[in-house]
Formats: structure tokens, C-alpha cells, sequence
């Protein structure tokens, strides 16, 4: 391939014009940036730092990202509470709908759900609770522990796990036994340790049997320091309108679809009264996490291509300046205007492209780097490696734009007589 | 060589050539030239400091245009030529020899030779080739791959001048080839430049050394812009 101009259709004799080939220009400029090593590379250090930043980035983002949405599957993608819409403020507001007291079994028909049940505050008008036997009558044994009332399919819900006995069922549920679990901080709170000896607590006058002692709830650790009794002895002995909420455990990856099916299931022809809360579809999570991560590092790697590409302009200048004698030569010997403004672009984006691969290796690098420390499985955009040197070939074009033309317009008899 | 148009047309051909410098106080710097060069002619072009000389060496050479008169180059008439046009013409049949060599330092001397070539369709092999040979005629041929920093003043201009003729000009323009060398070593620059014209080179060189001057078959001297031809 040669350059060659055009438009000389009137020549007044058949001269052949002045052409050089891609490939002569292509070794010319290299042998003028490995003229200058060092100058060389510290001009491409901008466009390193830029394009390292930016693959890094990208790939860190991604590598996060999809560590996000590995972990997210586990717990939060399966989780769905629904709870009627509040009216009013503060103390004073009540749900807008109340929620029926089926509402487990209703869910817990829907295709894709594990467990659900319901899960109401009681007001217990400030009765406090106390241990049966009294154990320590110095010490204080009376304490204000709030209770719950909860439907048996509310444990596997929120996923509780027992420490020692056992969950209460739908048979204490439907008699209205007077049983309870305890947290572990309440069941510590009241020094009840084990339920093989039937201990009981009373929460003023009303006395109950503990059947069981969570160790942990996954989802709703704050039942640690509740009393939790089965809905049906609730709401035979305190004032109890309606389930506060209802927490349903679905199959991974149904959440979104249960979400979308709750409102019609606990409230029909009311739906909108419904309030759904279920974990935001994992991808779109990721989406937003590495967007967050993207916007913030593109800035600052977009500011160092900039500051890169300022760089090469500055130096493919002073560089313009220096070889003003060489320019001069060039044209003497036969070089056009454009075969001058061709080599410094050449040279320009060559600096560029080389900057873009060191950055895109240093990048990767990184990625790997903070993978393993993190015990992470990197993860890259195939298709980044082979861009991110274009990327920076193309900030050392645009570079090399203005001291190219500068050098184009070099008049050869003042650049020979220095 | 690339070949003159016909044998009897002279390589240059000036007619009250002029070139004045437009500015606040213009400077007619060429008032009339009349001049005419033969195929293997040896023209030395003496004159004071001012007087014009280099002025005549970059029209002669297509690197500046005439405000007046006409050139013609082998038979060219230069005033038709598109600037890309001057740019092949000058790049094909003339040769720059210059008072400060003007060598890429970090390049070797067969690639400063070879440079004459690059704007040219010469194919690279063939270049090679012929910066070698052009090379071994300023006796140069042991330091192909030295750079010009280890080469002296002399042997850097036989660099220049292996460059100005390699490409085969029809007309080699010196400009003081020997103004930044020393007695000895400009004689031998001489030399040179008197084999290649024995060998049909068309030469021009600008100097103030009368004894270059004079070893010259034809002399013209300049004064305050006006040019005229000594002793004939
Ligand atoms: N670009 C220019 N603009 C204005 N004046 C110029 C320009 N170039 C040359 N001159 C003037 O033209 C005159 C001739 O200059 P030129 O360089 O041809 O002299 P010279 O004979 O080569 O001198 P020297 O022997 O010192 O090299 C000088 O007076 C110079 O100042
Ligand atoms: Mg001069």
C-alpha cells in the first residue's frame, strides 16, 4: 500500500509523485521512538495508568459483581415479607387491610414457597415476664420481654434453628396451648436452659410451658429476644386484630414471581393494600453494584487517559520542535507535507497502543492479583483485552492530531539553515 | 541517473529568476539571475554574507518559489508544478549537500543513505543495495553500520553526500559543504565532489573558501542579490 496524492489529473509532464509506503512509515516511527527508549516510555506511562485503570476496573466490578450475585442466591433471593399498608404515623398507625390469620396456609400452597407464616407484635399491656419457679428471689426475676405470636410455619420461614426442644405445631396452634419458645436471649434472660424438665414462665398472670430454645434465626434474629407463642393462645387471651406480617422462605430464584402472587393470596380484590418486600432480582443488584463501582473508577480512568493523552500531545511536540533539522531533511529529499503529519502520528499511536497494552496487562494482572486475595473467580469481558489498546492506540492518535499538523506546516528552509 | 529530457537541454535554466521577501521592509534578496547549467557542469557560487547565494540554492532546489522570472529544470517549467509536484521533482533530481551534514544521529549511516529513497519507489532491497554502492563512491564503504556520532567531520559529509547522490539527481546542490571543516578535510570534500562531477554529475556548491572556489570549472558571484558569472 502507498500514499499518494490526487487531484494532479494536469500534470504538466508525467512525473511520478512522492509515496511512501504504510510499512516504511510504520518502521520509521519505530526506530525514532526506540531513538528515545526512556523518553519513549515515560510518555506511554499516562496512557498505562488510564487504560490500566479502566480494564481493572472494569474487570474488579464484574469480578465483584458476580461474586455478589453467588452470595445473594443463598439467603436473600429466596425471602419475601409482606405486610399491610401502614396508616398513619408512628405508634398510632394500623394496617390499612388486615392480613387473615391463613395466611401461611394460603402461601405455602403457592407453587415454589418452602415456608411461610405470620408474625404479629402482642400487646401484652405491659405485663412482665417471670420464671417458674422463682429462682433467685433477691435479684430482680421479673423482665419486660416482648412477645410475639407467630403461625408454626413462621420457623422455617425465617429459618430458626432450636437449641433444645422443639418447635410448637399446628395441633398446640389450634387448641390454643398455652406453650412458647424462647430466644436465646430471652430463654438466658429468664435462666431457662433446658425444656426436658417442662419448665414454665409466666408473662403476668398467664403462665406457659416451654417447649423450645432457638439458638439462631437467619432472618429475623430480633425473635432472639422475643417470647414467641403460637398464634392461637394469643389471640385467646390478648387483643390481637390481624398478623403484623407474614415472611415466606421460597425456592431459589422464585422470589420475585411469589412476590407478585402474595397480594392476591392474602388480600383478593385488595391487593394494592399489600405491601410486598422481596429481595431485588439478583442480576439487577449486580447491575447496580457494578454500576456504582464503573461510574466512580471510568472518571478517574478517563481522567488519566486525558492526563495520557495531554502527555503524548506534549511530548510528540517538543519532540516536533527537536527535529525540525530531521523535517527539514525529510522534505528535501522528497517528503510531502502529509508524509511529515503521517510520521508523527504513527509515532503518537504507536505510543498510544503501547501504553493501552501495558495498561491492559497490568490490569489484568490486578484483577487476578485482588481475585485470589479475595479467594474470588475473576471473571473479564472477553472482547476488553483486544479494545483496551485500541482505546489507547486511538488516545495517541488524537494526540499526535495537533503536533502533526504543526510539523506538516515546518517550512523546510528555516528547519535546515538551524 | 534519471536521464535529462534531451541531451542538449541544460538541467537548470534561470531567467531574470527574482525573489524579493515580503514584509514591513521587503528584501529583494534575488534581483535577476540569468543563468544557464549544462549536464556535468561544475559551478562554484561565491559572494559575501547577504549577498543572495542561499536564496538561489533553495529556488534552484524547489524549496522556495521565485517572485519573479522562470527555472526551468531539466526542461521543467517549475512554475506549473503543484507544490507536490516540486515535492516528487525535488525528492527525484536534486540532491541537498548541507554546511551542517543534517545526519539522523541515531541512525546508521546506510540508513541515512537509504533515506534519500523513502518518498521514492525504490523497493526497499534495491535501496539497500544502492546506499551501499553510493557509499563506497565517497569511500565510505568500512562504516555502513557506524552511527554518526563516531564518524568525523570529513567522513560526515561524504555521508551527506552518499545521500544527496544515491537516489541519482540530475543536479547536486552543496550549500558550504566545507564550512565546518578543517583545511585538510575540505580538500578531500573537494575530491569528491570533482569525481562526481568527472563521473557527469551536475554540481553547484555555495562557499566563501576561494581555494574551493576556484578548483570549480565555472564560477558565479553574487552581489547584493544580482548574479553574475567571473571570468569567462
Ligand atoms: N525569509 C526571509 N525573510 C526576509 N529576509 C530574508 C529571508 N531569508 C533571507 N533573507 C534576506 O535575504 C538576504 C540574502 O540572504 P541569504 O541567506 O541568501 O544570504 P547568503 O548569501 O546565503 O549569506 P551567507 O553567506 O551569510 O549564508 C539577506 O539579507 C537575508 O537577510
Ligand atoms: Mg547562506
Amino acid at each position: 500500500m502507498t500514499m499518494r496524492p490526487s487531484g494532479e489529473s494536469h500534470m504538466v509532464r508525467d512525473l511520478p509523485s512522492s509515496s511512501v509506503s504504510i510499512r516504511d512509515l510504520f518502521l520509521e516511527a519505530v526506530s525514532a521512538l526506540l531513538a528515545r527508549p526512556s523518553r519513549s516510555a515515560l510518555t506511554a506511562l499516562g496512557t498505562v495508568l488510564g487504560v490500566g485503570a479502566l480494564v481493572s476496573t472494569l474487570g474488579i466490578a464484574q469480578t465483584a459483581g458476580n461474586q455478589i450475585i453467588t452470595r445473594f442466591d443463598e439467603l436473600a433471593a429466596t425471602e419475601v415479607v409482606a405486610e399491610g399498608q401502614r396508616i398513619g404515623f408512628g405508634s398510632g398507625s394500623r394496617a390499612a387491610v388486615a392480613l387473615p390469620w391463613d395466611s401461611g396456609d394460603r402461601i405455602e400452597r403457592l407453587n415454589g414457597v418452602v415456608a411461610a407464616g405470620t408474625l404479629s407484635d402482642v400487646d401484652t399491656a405491659g405485663a412482665l415476664a417471670t420464671s417458674v419457679p422463682v429462682t433467685d428471689p433477691l435479684g430482680s426475676t421479673a423482665f419486660d420481654i416482648p412477645v410475639v405470636a407467630v403461625s408454626p410455619g413462621l420457623f422455617g420461614a425465617v429459618r430458626a434453628e432450636l437449641s433444645t426442644g422443639r418447635f410448637f405445631d399446628e395441633g398446640h396452634d389450634r387448641n390454643g396451648d398455652k406453650v412458647v419458645v424462647l430466644g436465646a436471649a430471652a430463654a438466658q434472660r429468664l435462666n431457662v436452659t433446658r425444656v426436658d424438665n417442662r419448665p414454665a414462665i409466666k408473662v403476668g398472670e398467664e403462665a406457659f410451658v416451654v417447649v423450645g430454645i432457638l439458638a439462631d434465626v437467619q432472618r429475623e434474629p430480633s425473635l432472639l429476644s422475643r417470647i414467641i407463642i403460637p398464634n392461637g393462645a394469643a389471640r385467646s387471651r390478648y387483643t390481637l386484630a390481624a398478623p403484623t406480617e407474614v415472611h415466606v422462605e421460597t425456592d431459589v430464584g422464585a422470589s420475585r414471581l411469589i412476590a407478585g402472587q402474595v397480594p392476591t393470596a392474602l388480600a383478593p380484590g385488595r391487593e394494592e393494600l399489600v405491601v410486598v418486600k422481596a429481595a431485588p432480582d439478583p442480576t439487577q443488584v449486580r447491575n447496580r453494584v457494578e454500576g456504582d463501582i464503573n461510574a466512580l473508577f471510568i472518571v478517574l480512568g478517563s481522567v488519566s487517559l486525558l492526563v495520557g493523552a495531554i502527555g503524548i500531545a506534549n511530548v510528540t511536540l517538543v519532540s516536533v520542535l527537536e527535529r525540525r533539522g530531521e523535517i527539514g531533511l525529510r522534505r528535501a529529499v522528497g517528503a510531502a507535507r502529509r508524509h511529515i503529519a503521517s510520521q508523527f502520528l504513527v509515532e503518537s499511536t504507536l505510543l498510544g497502543a503501547l501504553g493501552g497494552l501495558i495498561g491492559t496487562s497490568a490490569g489484568i494482572l490486578l484483577i487476578v492479583g485482588v481475585s485470589a486475595a479475595r479467594d474470588w473467580t475473576p471473571v473479564l469481558e472477553p472482547w476488553l483485552p483486544f479494545i483496551a489498546p485500541i482505546a489507547g492506540a486511538l488516545v495517541g492518535l488524537l494526540a499526535g492530531v495537533y503536533p502533526a499538523l504543526k510539523a506538516a506546516n515546518t517550512e523546510p528552509i528555516a528547519a535546515l539553515r538551524g | 541517473m534519471s536521464s535529462p529530457a534531451t541531451a542538449a537541454a541544460p538541467v537548470v535554466e534561470l531567467h531574470d529568476l527574482g525573489r524579493t521577501f515580503e514584509g514591513a521592509q521587503p528584501v529583494e534578496a534575488l534581483r535577476r539571475a540569468d543563468l544557464s547549467v549544462m549536464a556535468g557542469d561544475y559551478v562554484s557560487i561565491v559572494g559575501p554574507s547577504g549577498s543572495g547565494k542561499s536564496t538561489l540554492l533553495h529556488l534552484l532546489g524547489l524549496l522556495d518559489r521565485p517572485t519573479k522570472g522562470s527555472y526551468l529544470l531539466d526542461g521543467i517549467d517549475t512554475a506549473d508544478l503543484s507544490d507536490a509536484q516540486r515535492t516528487a521533482l525535488r525528492g527525484q533530481r536534486i540532491g541537498f549537500v548541507f554546511q551542517s551534514f543534517h545526519l539522523l544521529s541515531h541512525r546508521t549511516v546506510v540508513e541515512n543513505v537509504m533515506l534519500a529513497m523513502l518518498y521514492g519507489d525504490t523497493p526497499k532491497r534495491q535501496r539497500h543495495n544502492l546506499a551501499i554502492s553510493a557509499l563506497e563512491r565517497v569511500g565510505l564503504g568500512h562504516r555502513l553500520d557506524f552511527v554518526p556520532t563516531l564518524l568525523s567531520g570529513g567522513e560526515r559529509q561524504r555521508v551527506a553526500i552518499a545521500r544527496a547522490i544515491v537516489a541519482g539527481p540530475s543536479l547536486l546542490l552543496a550549500d558550504e559543504p566545507t564550512g565546518n571543516l578543517d583545511q585538510t578535510t575540505s580538500e578531500s570534500i573537494m575530491e569528491v565532489f570533482e569525481e562526481l562531477q568527472s563521473e557527469g554529475l551536475t554540481v553547484m556548491v555555495i562557499t566563501h573558501d576561494s581555494v574551493v572556489a576556484g578548483r570549480a570549472r565555472r564560477t558565479v558571484e553574487m552581489l547584493d542579490g544580482v548574479l553574475s558569472e567571473v571570468g569567462q
